[in-house]
C-alpha cells in the first residue's frame, strides 16, 4: 500500500496550486470559485487518506460534508457572481467595494 | 507494484490538471481540467478504499457542480482577455509565497509523527468484510444522523438562497395571463366587418 506521506504531499501540492490559482487570477471571479474547489479537493483527499491509514471510518462521513458544503458554496457562489454580472456588466474582483451594501 | 504505479499516474494527472485550471486563459477549459482533476482525485481515493466517497466525487462535482461552473462561464458575456491582465505581474509573487507554503506544509508533514494515536478508542473502526458503502450507510443513518439532516439543511438554504438571488420578474416579458384567456368571450374577439371590395379593412 502507498504510504500516507505520499497522499499529504499530493494534497499538499493540490492546496498550495488552489491558493496560487487564487493569487494569480485575481480579476477573475469563476476561477478564483475553482481555486476554491481545488482547496477542498484537496482537503478531502486528506481527509479519506487519514480515514484508511487510521482504519476509522468517520474521516470519510466528514469529507461528505465537506463536499456538501463546498456544493452549496459553489452554487451561492455563482448566483452572487450572476447578479454581480447582470449589476455591473463585469465581473473583476476590483469593483466589488464599489456595492455599497 | 501495480497500486504504485496507478498512484503515480493519478497524482500526477491531478497535479497537472489542477495547474493547467488555475492557468487557462479560457475557463471553459479551465473547468475541463477542473473534471479531470475531479476524476483522477477519485481514482486516488478508490486506491485507499474509499469508494463512496469516490463515487460521490464523480456524480457531485463532475455532474453538477462542474456543470454549474460550465453553465454560468458559457452563460456570461465576459471579456475574459481583460480579467487576466494582472496575470503575469502577480504571478512570480504569488509562486514565491506558494512555495514558501508548501515548504512549511512539507516541514509540518516531516516532523508530524503519529504518536500517542490509541487505536482502540477509534470513533468507528473500518471492518474489512463490511462493504465501505453499507458502513457509511450505517454510521451516517446512526449516530451521524442529526449532522446528515444539517447537511441536508444546508443545501436547501444554499438551493433557496440561489433561487432567491438570482430570480427576477421582468416587466416587459409576455406572460400568458391565464384568467384573461378563460374569461374571454367569443362576442368580445370576434367582429363581423363588410369590407368594400379593392379597399381592404381597417382594424
Amino acid at each position: 500500500m502507498i504510504g500516507l506521506t505520499h497522499y499529504l504531499v499530493v494534497s499538499a501540492i493540490l492546496f498550495t496550486m488552489g491558493v496560487l490559482g487564487i493569487f494569480v487570477n485575481r480579476k477573475n471571479l469563476i476561477v478564483i470559485l475553482m481555486a476554491i474547489e481545488l482547496i477542498l479537493l484537496a482537503v478531502n483527499l486528506n481527509l479519506v487518506a487519514f480515514s484508511a491509514y487510521l482504519q476509522d471510518l468517520v474521516g470519510q462521513v466528514f469529507a461528505m460534508f465537506v463536499l456538501t458544503v463546498a456544493a452549496g458554496e459553489a452554487a451561492i457562489g455563482l448566483a452572487i457572481l450572476v447578479i454581480y454580472f447582470r449589476g455591473r456588466g463585469s465581473i473583476a474582483v476590483d469593483d466589488v467595494n464599489r456595492m455599497k451594501g | 507494484m501495480i497500486q504504485a504505479i496507478a498512484f503515480y499516474l493519478f497524482a500526477f494527472v491531478v497535479l497537472v490538471s489542477a495547474a493547467l485550471t488555475i492557468s487557462s486563459r479560457n475557463p471553459v477549459h479551465s473547468v475541463l481540467w477542473l473534471i479531470l482533476a475531479f476524476f483522477n482525485a477519485a481514482g486516488l481515493m478508490v486506491l485507499v478504499g474509499a469508494e463512496f466517497i469516490a463515487m460521490l466525487l464523480v456524480i457531485v462535482y463532475v455532474g453538477a457542480v462542474a456543470v454549474l461552473f460550465l453553465f454560468v462561464v458559457m452563460m456570461l458575456d465576459i471579456d475574459f482577455t481583460e480579467l487576466r491582465a494582472g496575470f503575469v505581474r502577480y504571478f512570480w509573487i504569488g509562486l514565491a509565497l506558494s512555495l514558501a507554503l508548501v515548504c512549511e506544509i512539507f516541514i509540518a508533514i516531516g516532523a508530524w509523527s503519529a504518536g500517542g494515536i490509541d487505536f482502540a478508542r477509534r470513533a468507528a473502526p473500518i471492518d474489512g468484510a463490511v462493504p465501505n458503502i453499507q458502513a457509511i450507510g450505517e454510521l451516517l443513518y446512526s449516530r451521524y444522523l442529526f449532522v446528515f439532516e444539517l447537511a441536508g439543511l444546508v443545501l436547501l438554504v444554499a438551493m433557496i438562497g440561489a433561487i432567491v438571488l438570482t430570480f427576477r420578474q421582468r416587466p416587459d416579458s409576455r406572460h400568458q395571463r391565464i384568467r384573461q384567456q378563460v374569461s374571454r368571450r367569443s362576442k368580445d374577439a370576434i367582429r363581423n366587418v363588410n369590407a368594400p371590395v379593392g379597399q381592404g379593412v381597417e382594424l
